[in-house]
């Protein structure tokens, strides 16, 4: 699936493995897109962070399901972990973004770590089903638990001091933009660092075949644990930014809702791509956005109608479909 | 004390019953074809809306429209199962359980657009309101009618498959589809088959409910989640597994809802997680 041209057999693993973490000239155009999105729609820019976090929590979900094969149906509960801690930091004199958002990423990485040592062993539908249970009672704790949450109302009052001290919140959500997208491409990197070391590639190995795994070594369960720790940590970090930019969290953190609809934009965009997160994430949210302002249910016939097409004949969402698009152009111009 | 106590009880075993209905024919699916329906509940929905849309235009008896819905709903699952689903047996679970979920986003929009947002509102007829006075206790007919019918199927089910030729032929296939096939037994014809009955089921199950859980497009959204603890703690490939989830589930949910009003939900969902981390596979799920 990734096998690269240029890799000869003779070459040794330090090679294969610089020669998969090359950085391509596409991801330079992707990212500087991204940030042209200030200039080109600079009013949009509310919308645009909500796509970069969104993408940030797909992407936390993509280490699990694209690279180990682990679904999970309640994602959120991490992501809303994430950002009832930094709300709470904010609103109680915590106001320093930055540690904030690091003091939310322990956080949810903390409760990843504990649940992962349970749900570890459990394979499909058990493994949906112990997610989605972890989910839906940590919804229903946020939503007893008023005094600390506000429950239905949100946490208000969540106060954030300016960006590394020099860049305030404006209110065109210019500040929030970038700040969200410059947080987004740092762990984008570590994600890429990551998935392209000898620990990524074990993983790999988990996802294809978990039974066959431990013969060259490998240890199923430590590696279980550490991957769903490093992605509730990320989600929790992707959490802990929606709460800084909006300064607000509203029970929907933690809903059901945010867990499947994380899940259909990596699928849609292409799990196992670390791009794909950020492309499904996009066009998740701006269909959404145009769809839903006529009416929610047209909305819901497009994206049933699209998650069917892109699992019957879009193996790989997007990402995958252009890679393999583009793969076949080039070969075809005669380049090679 | 005593009469709270028997009413969750009685309540508790009708929401159960409507639940195994519903669920039941999803734990066949997925035990004989290893396919994971989410769809399912929008079987159920199809067969509520069946029901309301022949009482309310046509002006059927709402005996009639049970039988009707069980038929409506037992042919369009099996053109749904020849038109899609049988493609994607092969297909990993969660690519099952997306395009489902897929399904199920367009079953919403479909039911909105052909029957509108608004509750569908049906007036029961008179035979079937009303309680029964047993001392101090009074019991919903509506209720009963439920019990019984939940029983009288499970009945049957539990004889098809333990007792005939056909339930053994299904028995073998759950095991071993392909030694099955090689026994001259028609596999394909025993799959259809069965998703029909699955889902004539649920439609009959969703018929029945519309009453008490209520009907509207976003029915599927607010049961599939119970559906699917039925079938995770039963364990598929089980009927006597889904019947006790879904009375334990049922008891739990009127249980919670009259004790415990603020947590109920959530003792459901730790119980299933707990259940779940005790035995994976469910309560009666191969181990």
């Amino acid at each position: 699936m990734v096998s690269r041209a240029m890799v000869t057999e003779a070459a040794s693993p330090r090679a294969i493995f610089a020669e998969h973490e090359r950085w391509r000239w596409p991801e330079t155009v992707f990212w500087l897109a991204a940030l042209s999105v200030v200039y080109l729609f600079p009013e949009y820019l509310t919308l645009a962070s909500q796509v970069v976090i969104s993408g940030l929590f797909a992407l936390s979900l993509d280490l699990l399901l694209g690279y180990t094969g682990m679904a999970s149906l309640g994602h959120a509960a991490f992501f809303g972990l994430g950002a009832y801690t930094a709300g709470l930091l904010g609103k109680h004199g915590w106001h320093e973004p930055l540690s904030g958002l690091v003091v939310a990423g322990l956080v949810a990485g903390a409760v990843g770590l504990v649940c992962s040592l349970v749900i570890a062993r459990l394979q499909s539908i058990a493994l949906l089903m112990v997610t989605l249970g972890i989910g839906v009672m940590l919804h229903e704790g946020a939503n007893q638990a008023q005094s600390l949450t506000g429950g239905d109302d949100g946490l208000q009052g969540v106060d954030i001091a300016p960006v590394l001290g020099l860049f305030d919140w404006d209110i065109f959500g210019r500040t929030a933009f970038l700040y969200a997208l410059a947080i987004a491409f740092l762990c984008f990197l570590a994600a890429r660092r990551l998935v392209h070391s000898p620990f990524g590639l074990s993983l790999r190995g988990i996802k294809e075949n978990t039974k066959r795994v431990p013969s060259l070594g490998i240890k199923v369960r430590s590696r279980v644990i550490a991957i769903f720790t490093i992605s509730a940590a990320l989600a929790g970090v992707a959490g802990g930014l929606l709460a800084q930019t909006t300064q607000f969290v509203g029970l929907e953190v933690l809903s059901f809702d945010r867990s499947a609809g994380v899940l259909i934009m990596l699928v849609l965009g292409g799990a196992g791509t670390l791009y794909g997160a950020f492309v499904g994430a996009a066009l998740f949210m701006i269909a959404k956005d145009f769809l839903s302002a006529s009416d929610p249910v047209y909305w819901y016939f497009w994206i049933g109608l699209l998650l069917c097409v892109v699992v019957a004949f879009g193996k790989g969402g997007v990402v995958g479909v252009t890679t393999r698009a583009w793969a076949a152009i080039f070969r075809r111009g005669g380049a090679k | 004390m005593i009469v709270p106590f028997a009413n969750v009880i009685f309540n508790g075993l009708a929401y159960g019953m409507l639940l195994f209905l519903i669920a039941g024919g999803l734990s066949i699916t997925m035990g004989l074809m290893g396919f994971a329906n989410m769809a399912h509940i929008s079987f159920a929905m199809l067969g509520g809306y069946v029901a309301a849309q022949l009482m309310i235009k046509a002006g059927w008896p709402f005996l009639a429209t049970l039988p009707a819905a069980f038929v409506a709903v037992a042919i369009a699952s099996v053109v749904v199962e020849r038109l899609v689903f049988r493609y994607f047996y092969r297909a990993g679970e969660l690519d099952q359980v997306l395009l489902t979920i897929g399904l199920i986003y367009i079953s919403i929009a479909g039911a909105t657009y052909f029957w509108g947002a608004a509750p569908q509102s049906i007036a029961m007829p008179p035979y079937l309101s009303g309680e029964i006075a047993v001392g101090p206790l009074g019991f919903s007919l509506y209720r009963l009618f439920i019990l019984g019918m939940g029983a009288a199927i499970t009945v049957i089910l539990v004889v098809t498959i333990e007792w005939t030729s056909l339930g053994a032929h299904i028995r073998a296939a759950v095991d071993n589809r392909r030694m099955t096939a090689s026994c001259g037994v028609n596999v394909d014809l025993l799959f259809t088959g069965a998703f029909a009955a699955g889902g004539g089921l649920a439609g009959l199950g969703g018929a029945l409910s519309m009453n008490l859980l209520g009907l509207d497009p976003y029915f599927p959204f607010r049961y599939l989640v119970y559906v699917l603890i039925v079938v995770a703690i039963g364990g598929s490939r089980s009927i006597k597994g889904s019947v006790i989830a879904a009375i334990v589930l049922g008891l739990c949910d009127a249980a919670g809802k009259y004790y415990v009003p603020t947590t109920g939900a959530f003792i459901i969902y730790a119980l299933m997680v707990a259940i779940l981390l005790w035995r994976p596979n469910g309560l009666y799920g191969r181990r």
